[in-house]
C-alpha cells in the first residue's frame, strides 16, 4: 500500500473543510477525485503536501508505511509526493533550471546520494524535456513568471519529470488548458506512469480522463468520499451532473 | 507564519565569518586630529608640499564643517578626536615582490578568500591590496605596463605619476563637497590608482581588497580611475574587518573620470564588519563615490552589493557632462539586526541625449532600516535626457523599515523620466512552491532573495557573482535545522 | 540657517502679533512661541527646498495684521454653474453673511462661522480646534496664531446632506494688500456623508496671502468627499494646511485643482486612524505664466488592513514651476496595508522646471505599496497618429494634454461640479475640438 488515508479530517480556520475521508492508493494506481466546487478537493492535496494553512483535526495518513504527518513539507517531497500546483506560483530572477538543480540536489541529498554534475544535470533536463514537450527557452525564463496557463501547467509535468515521484496529486491541471495543451500535459502524465508510482488526477471535469484514463474514480461532497467506482463513474457524472450525487448524499 | 518568523530569527543569529584579526605590529599614528597630524600623515608617506597643502586645506575647510544630519540613520556622536588616523603595517623596506611580504599578510588574505599567490597563476583579476590604509601588494603590476596601464597604490603614484594624482585629484570630488569627503581629503593615508591609457581596453578584471585590522583605526582610502579616450576598465572593490565592539570609522573617496568613448565600471562588494545582533559594534561607512562622464559618449556604471558596516552612507553618483554620456546604478543592499543603510546614487544630467539608469533593490531584516535616497536632476541644458529609476524593497519580519527617498527635478522639457518603486515581502505561497519541490526553508528563501536581486547581481563581473551571491544568503542566513 | 531676511521676516511676524490683542489667548500665544523657535522655512529646509515661500514673502508682503474692507458687490462670477449647494462666503478673511446662502439647516447638520456660533457649537469648536493639525509647519503655526475666521461643519449621525457644502474664499487685493488667515473645522458623526468644495479666488494686482487650516475629522463609517478649486487670478500667495483623520471604515475622496495663484502650497494629510478605510486623492496642477505650484501629501497608515491609492498629474508651462512631494507612511503594526501613489508630469515649454519626490516609508512586512512618477512629453507617437488622421498639430496636441489631464476627474460625482471642473480644464488647455 502506498498511501493509505483513514478518517482524514481538516480545518481552515474555523471551517472544518475534510469530514472523514479514506482513501487507499497502491503503486500503479491512477484515482481521480472529482466533485463540485467547495467539496474539499483541492483541501486534499494541500493537506497531502503539507500547506500550513490548514490544520489536521482527525485522522491518519499514511505513505508508505510512514506517518506522513511527522515529515516537513520539503520532506514529504524528498520522500517522494509531488503536488502539481493548480495556480503555479511565480518566482521572480529564479530560473526553472536553477529551481529544479536546487530541489534535485536537495531531494538527493535527503536520500543521501551525491548532487549531480552542471554535465549530469543538463543531460537528465534535455531527457526530460522532450518528454512532456517543453522548450529550454521557457525553463531560462524566471520560474512561471509571464507564462501563460499552459506554460504554467506543462512547467508543473516538467518538474514532476524531473523529481521523478512516487505518488504525484495534480490539482485540477486541466483547469484553463486548451485541447491542445490538455492532451501534451495528459501525454507528458501518461509516459511517467509505471508500476512502482501512483497518481491522484484531481477534477471537476471528466474531460480530463479521457487523457488520463483512472483506474478508480472517487466523488468528493461536502469533504467526504460519497461515491467510488471506475472511469465509468466519471462518464455517468458528466451525463447526469453532480446534483444526482447531491441527491444522493442527501438522502443518505 | 510562526515557523517563518523561526527562521527569520534563526537567520539573525549567523556570526560574522570574516571576523578575525591579524597581529600585524602596527605603526601608529598618536590618535586625535590636527594639523600635526596630517603633517606626520602627510611626512610618513614622504609627500611633496602641495599636497601636503593641499591636506591641510582640507583639513582647515572641515574644522568648519558640520557632520551631515540629513541621511535617516541614528548613531551615538563620532569623537574624532578619539580615532588613530594612520596605521600601517610595519614594513622594513619597500618591497619589489610578493615573496617578500610579510607571510602573515598573506595569510590574511588568504582567510579573505584572496590569495595573493594564488593570482599570479591565475589570469583574471589584478589585485591591490589596502590594510589599515596602506596597499601592501599589487599584482600583475607588469603585465598591466606593457599596455600602458598604471595600477599601483595610491602613495606610489604621487611618487611616480604626480602630474596625473596633481591634475585629478579632487577633481570629481572636490575637498569642499561634502564633511566626510573633506575629512578624507585631509587624512587619506593609501588607496588605489588607475589610468588606462587612450583606446585601451584593460585585458583583466583590476581590484582592491580593504581591510581595516587596528583597533580605533579609521580608514581612509582613496581611489581614483582615469580612462582616457576609448579605454575600458572594470574595477572590483571588496572589503572586510574584524569584530569589534567599538564602532570604527570608514571614510573612503572614490573618482572615476571618463575621458571621450571611455568607460568604467565599478563593482563593490561591501561587507564590513555589521556590529553584532544587538547592535554593537561595526563599521560606520560614509563613503564618497562619483564618476564624471567628461567626454562625449563615455559610460559609467556603478554595481555594489551592500551587504555590511553597521551603518552606510553612501551614494555612488554620476555627473554626466559628455553629450550621449551614461551612467548606471545598480545596487543590492542588505540590512539586518540593528544595520543601518542609506544609500543611492545621484545622476546628474548636464550634456545632450544623456541617459540613466537606477535599479535598487533593498532588502531588511531583524531590526534595520534601509533607505534608498537618490536624485536625477535634469539640467537646463540637457535636451532629450532620459533616465529610468526601479527602486524595490523586500522586508523580511515586522520589525524592519524600508524607506525610498526619490528625488527628482527636470528642467529641460525634452526630459523623459521614469521611477518606479515597490514594497514586498517574501510570499509564503513562494515558500511552499519551494518546500513542496523539496527546497528547504533556508535555501529557499537564499534562492527568492537572490531571484530579487538578479539583475544587479548579473552585472556584477563572473568572479564576484558567486562571491555576491554567497554573501547575501549568509547575511540573511542562519543555521536551520 | 535663517539668513538675515527671513529672520527679519520673522521678527515683523512676531512683533505684529504682540501689538494686537491675540496676545492674550493662550493658544495663538503658544503658536508664536512655537513659531520663534522653528523659524520660516529657509532654502535649506528639506520640506520647502524648492519654494522658496520666505524669500519672496519677505519681498512681496508687508506684514500687518489688520485686514482691508473689499467693495465686492457681485460674487456671481465665482459661483459654480448650476450646483445646487450650502454657500459659504468669505471676503478678505471674514465671514460674509450677506453673501453667503445657507438657508434654514435641520437641526442634524451645522453650517456657521465661528464668530456666529451658538454656545454649543462654540464648545464643540472649542474641544476640536487644533486637535489635527500638525505643528510642524510653519505656516500652520502662523494660522494656529493669526486666524481671523473659521467655518465650522457638523454632520451628525446617519446623515446624508445631499447638496454639496461650497465654501468659497475671496481676495479682493484692487485697492491694497490683503492678507487673510482661515480655519475650517469639519466633522463628519458616525456613518455620515457630505460633499464640500472649497474654492478660492483673488483678484486685484496688490499682493496677498491667504493661510488655510481645514481639520477634518471623519467618524466611523462616514465618507467624506472635498474638493479644492484654487483659480486665483490675483497676486495670491497662500499655504493651506489640510489634515484629515479617518476613523474606521471610513471613505475619503480628495480632488485639488490648482490653475492659478503666485505660489500655491498645498499640505494634505490623510491620517488612517481605522481599519478597512478607503481613501482616494487625486489632483490635477495646470500651470503658467510664472506660478509655483507646491503639492505635499502624507498619507500616514496607523493601522493595519486599510487602502489609499493617490494620483497627481501635472502640466506646466511657461515659467511655471510644479513641486511635488508624496509621502506614503505605513507604520509598525499598520499590516495588510495597500497604498499606492502615481504623479505624472508634462512639460511644455523651455524653462518649465517640475521637482518631483514620491517617498515610502515602511515599518510593516505584510503590504502592498508602490509609487510611480514620470516625466516627458507628450507622446509623439499618439500625436502623429492623430495628425495622420488629419486632426491639426494645435489641436492635436490639446486634445493629448486634455485626456492626459481628465482622468483624474473620474472620483467627482456630483454631475455638475464635474462639468465645472471639465470647463475649466478645457479652457486652461485651449481644447478646440
Amino acid at each position: 500500500m502506498m498511501l493509505s488515508i483513514k478518517n482524514l479530517q481538516a480545518k481552515i480556520g474555523k471551517k472544518q473543510i475534510l469530514n472523514g475521508i479514506d482513501l487507499q492508493v497502491n503503486a500503479g494506481e491512477v484515482h481521480a477525485i472529482m466533485g463540485p466546487n467547495g467539496s474539499g478537493k483541492s483541501t486534499l492535496a494541500s493537506v497531502l503536501a503539507g500547506r500550513e494553512d490548514y490544520e489536521v483535526t482527525e485522522g491518519e495518513v499514511l505513505f508508505n508505511g510512514k506517518n506522513l504527518f511527522d515529515f516537513e513539507p520539503s520532506d514529504r517531497a524528498a520522500e517522494g509526493i509531488f503536488l502539481a500546483f493548480q495556480y503555479p506560483v511565480e518566482i521572480p530572477g529564479v530560473s526553472t533550471i536553477n529551481f529544479m538543480k536546487t530541489a534535485v540536489n536537495k531531494i538527493r541529498q535527503y536520500r543521501g546520494q551525491s548532487p549531480l554534475d552542471a554535465v549530469a544535470f543538463l543531460q537528465l533536463m534535455k531527457e526530460k524535456m522532450k518528454l512532456v514537450e517543453i522548450d529550454q527557452s521557457l525553463l531560462s525564463r524566471s520560474l512561471n513568471e509571464g507564462f501563460s496557463g499552459g506554460e504554467k501547467k506543462r512547467n508543473e509535468i516538467f518538474q514532476m519529470a524531473m523529481l521523478e515521484p512516487k505518488l504525484s496529486i495534480l490539482d485540477e491541471t486541466d483547469s484553463g488548458l486548451d485541447i491542445d495543451a490538455l492532451k501534451i500535459v495528459a501525454n507528458g502524465v501518461n509516459s511517467l506512469r509505471s508500476k512502482n508510482n501512483a497518481t491522484i488526477v484531481v477534477t471537476h471535469y471528466q474531460r480530463l480522463l479521457d487523457y488520463i484514463v483512472p483506474d478508480f474514480v472517487h466523488v468528493l461532497y461536502k469533504g467526504k468520499i460519497v461515491k467510488s467506482g471506475t472511469k465509468e463513474l466519471a462518464k455517468e457524472l458528466e451525463a447526469k451532473g453532480y446534483d444526482w450525487i447531491k441527491n444522493e448524499a442527501a438522502l443518505v | 507564519m510562526s515557523k517563518d518568523n523561526q527562521v527569520l530569527e534563526e537567520f539573525t543569529s549567523k556570526e560574522y565569518e570574516h571576523g578575525w584579526n591579524v597581529n600585524l605590529e602596527a605603526d601608529e599614528a598618536p590618535k586625535g586630529l590636527s594639523e600635526d597630524i596630517v603633517r606626520f600623515i602627510s611626512a610618513k608617506k614622504n609627500e611633496p608640499t602641495w599636497l601636503l597643502d593641499w591636506r591641510l586645506k582640507a583639513f582647515r575647510l572641515w574644522e568648519k564643517m558640520k557632520e551631515p544630519t540629513w541621511a535617516n540613520v541614528h548613531y551615538s556622536k563620532i569623537n574624532y578626536q578619539d580615532i588613530i588616523y594612520y596605521s600601517a603595517p610595519k614594513q622594513k623596506k619597500s618591497l619589489t615582490g610578493l615573496d617578500e611580504v610579510d607571510p602573515e599578510l598573506i595569510k590574511t588574505f588568504e582567510k579573505l578568500g584572496i590569495s595573493i599567490t594564488e593570482q599570479k597563476r591565475l589570469t583574471g583579476v589584478a589585485v591591490d591590496a589596502v590594510i589599515d590604509s596602506v596597499s601592501v601588494a599589487t599584482t600583475f603590476k607588469s603585465t598591466l605596463g606593457e599596455l600602458g596601464i598604471i595600477f599601483c597604490s595610491f602613495s606610489e603614484a604621487v611618487k611616480e605619476h604626480p602630474e596625473l594624482i596633481r591634475k585629478y585629484l579632487g577633481s570629481v570630488v572636490p575637498i569642499t563637497d561634502n564633511y566626510f569627503a573633506a575629512l578624507n581629503s585631509a587624512v587619506f593615508s593609501d588607496g588605489s590608482f588607475c589610468y588606462i591609457p587612450k583606446g585601451v581596453r584593460c585585458p583583466m578584471e583590476l581590484s582592491t581588497y580593504f581591510r581595516i585590522n587596528a583597533a580605533n583605526t579609521g580608514q581612509f582610502e582613496r581611489t581614483l580611475i582615469i580612462a582616457d579616450e576609448g579605454a575600458y576598465v572594470s574595477y572590483l572593490e571588496g572589503c572586510t574587518a574584524p569584530m569589534r565592539d567599538e564602532n570604527q570609522l570608514h571614510a573612503a573617496v572614490v573618482e572615476l573620470y571618463a575621458m571621450k568613448d571611455a568607460e568604467i565600471k565599478y563593482s563593490t562588494v561591501q561587507n564590513w564588519y555589521p556590529g553584532d545582533k544587538n547592535g554593537k559594534g561595526g563599521i560606520y561607512n560614509f563613503v564618497t563615490k562619483r564618476g564624471l562622464c567628461f567626454g562625449d559618449h563615455s559610460k559609467i556604471s556603478w554595481t555594489q552589493v551592500e551587504t555590511g558596516s553597521a551603518i552606510t552612507w553612501k551614494y555612488p553618483s554620476c555627473i554626466l557632462k559628455g553629450d550621449y554620456s551614461m551612467g548606471e546604478f545598480y545596487s543590492v543592499a542588505v540590512t539586518n539586526n540593528y544595520q543601518q543603510a542609506d544609500t543611492g546614487t545621484k545622476m546628474i544630467h548636464i550634456g545632450k541625449n544623456t541617459k540613466s539608469r537606477i535599479v535598487s533593490k533593498g532588502i531588511s531584516a531583524g531590526k534595520s532600516q534601509n533607505s534608498y535616497r537618490g536624485q536625477v536632476h535634469i539640467m537646463k541644458r540637457a535636451s532629450n535626457a532620459r533616465n529610468f529609476s526601479q527602486c524595490d524593497s523586500l522586508l523580511m519580519g515586522d520589525q524592519c523599515g524600508a524607506h525610498t527617498f526619490p528625488y527628482i527635478d527636470v528642467e529641460n522639457q525634452t526630459a523623459r523620466i521614469e521611477h518606479e518603486a515597490t514594497t514586498s515581502k517574501i510570499g509564503e505561497d513562494q515558500i511552499f512552491y519551494c518546500l513542496q519541490r523539496g527546497i528547504d526553508e533556508e535555501a529557499a528563501v537564499a534562492l527568492i532573495v537572490n531571484g530579487y536581486a538578479k539583475e544587479v547581481l548579473n552585472q556584477l563581473p563572473m568572479e564576484f557573482a558567486v562571491e555576491a551571491q554567497k554573501l547575501l544568503a549568509l547575511t540573511l542566513e542562519g543555521s536551520v535545522g | 540657517m535663517n539668513t538675515a531676511t527671513e529672520t527679519s521676516l520673522l521678527k515683523n511676524i512676531i512683533a505684529s502679533f504682540n501689538s494686537t490683542k491675540s496676545a492674550e489667548d493662550i493658544l495663538r500665544q503658544k503658536a508664536i512661541e512655537l513659531l520663534e523657535e522653528t523659524g520660516l522655512p529657509s532654502a535649506k529646509s528639506e520640506e520647502y527646498k524648492f519654494t522658496p515661500i520666505t524669500k519672496i514673502l519677505e519681498k512681496k508682503i508687508n506684514w500687518t495684521s489688520t485686514t482691508p474692507a473689499s467693495s465686492l458687490s457681485s460674487i456671481n462670477s465665482f459661483l459654480i454653474k448650476d450646483l445646487a449647494a450650502y454657500l459659504v462666503v468669505l471676503v478678505n478673511g471674514k465671514y460674509s453673511k450677506e453673501l453667503s446662502k445657507i438657508g434654514d439647516l435641520q437641526n442634524n447638520l451645522i453650517i456657521t462661522s465661528f464668530s456666529e456660533a451658538n454656545a454649543s457649537a462654540k464648545a464643540t469648536i472649542k474641544s476640536h480646534l487644533e486637535t489635527v493639525v500638525k505643528s510642524e509647519d510653519s505656516f500652520a503655526l502662523i494660522n494656529n496664531a493669526f486666524w481671523q475666521e473659521g467655518i465650522f461643519i457638523q454632520v451628525l449621525q446617519n446623515i446624508i446632506v445631499e447638496k454639496p457644502i461650497l465654501v468659497l474664499h475671496i481676495n479682493d487685493a484692487n485697492q491694497e494688500q490683503v492678507i487673510s488667515h482661515t480655519r475650517l473645522l469639519v466633522l463628519l458623526e458616525k456613518e455620515s456623508q457630505v460633499s464640500i468644495i472649497e474654492k478660492s479666488e483673488s483678484i486685484g494686482e496688490q499682493p496677498c496671502l491667504h493661510t488655510f487650516t481645514e481639520e477634518i475629522i471623519v467618524k466611523e463609517s462616514a465618507t467624506f468627499e472635498y474638493c479644492k478649486i484654487q483659480n486665483d487670478h490675483g497676486q495670491i500667495h497662500q499655504v493651506s494646511n489640510t489634515t484629515i483623520l479617518q476613523a474606521t471604515s471610513s471613505k475619503v475622496n480628495t480632488f485639488t485643482l490648482t490653475l492659478d495663484g503666485k505660489l500655491i502650497r498645498n499640505n494634505l494629510t490623510i491620517i488612517i486612524d481605522g481599519e478597512q478605510c478607503e481613501s482616494h486623492f487625486n489632483g490635477l496642477y495646470l500651470l503658467n505664466g510664472n506660478t509655483i505650484a507646491d503639492n505635499h501629501t502624507v498619507v500616514d497608515h496607523q493601522k493595519p488592513n486599510s487602502f489609499s491609492n493617490e494620483l497627481y498629474k501635472g502640466i506646466m508651462d511657461d515659467n511655471a514651476k510644479g513641486v511635488f512631494n508624496g509621502k506614503i507612511y505605513v507604520r509598525p503594526n499598520a499590516q495588510k496595508t495597500n497604498a499606492f501613489q502615481s504623479n505624472r508630469n508634462i512639460l511644455m515649454s523651455e524653462s518649465s522646471t517640475i521637482n518631483t519626490k514620491p517617498q515610502l516609508e515602511i515599518w510593516a512586512d505584510d503590504v502592498k505599496c508602490s509609487h510611480g512618477c514620470t516625466t516627458g512629453q507628450l507622446d509623439e507617437e499618439a500625436l502623429f497618429y492623430l495628425q495622420a488622421r488629419g486632426i491639426p498639430h494645435q489641436s492635436a496636441k490639446s486634445m493629448l494634454l486634455y485626456a492626459f489631464a481628465l482622468d483624474v476627474l473620474a472620483s467627482i460625482k456630483n454631475e455638475n461640479l464635474k462639468t465645472y471642473l471639465d470647463q475649466l480644464i478645457s479652457e486652461r488647455l485651449h481644447k478646440n475640438f
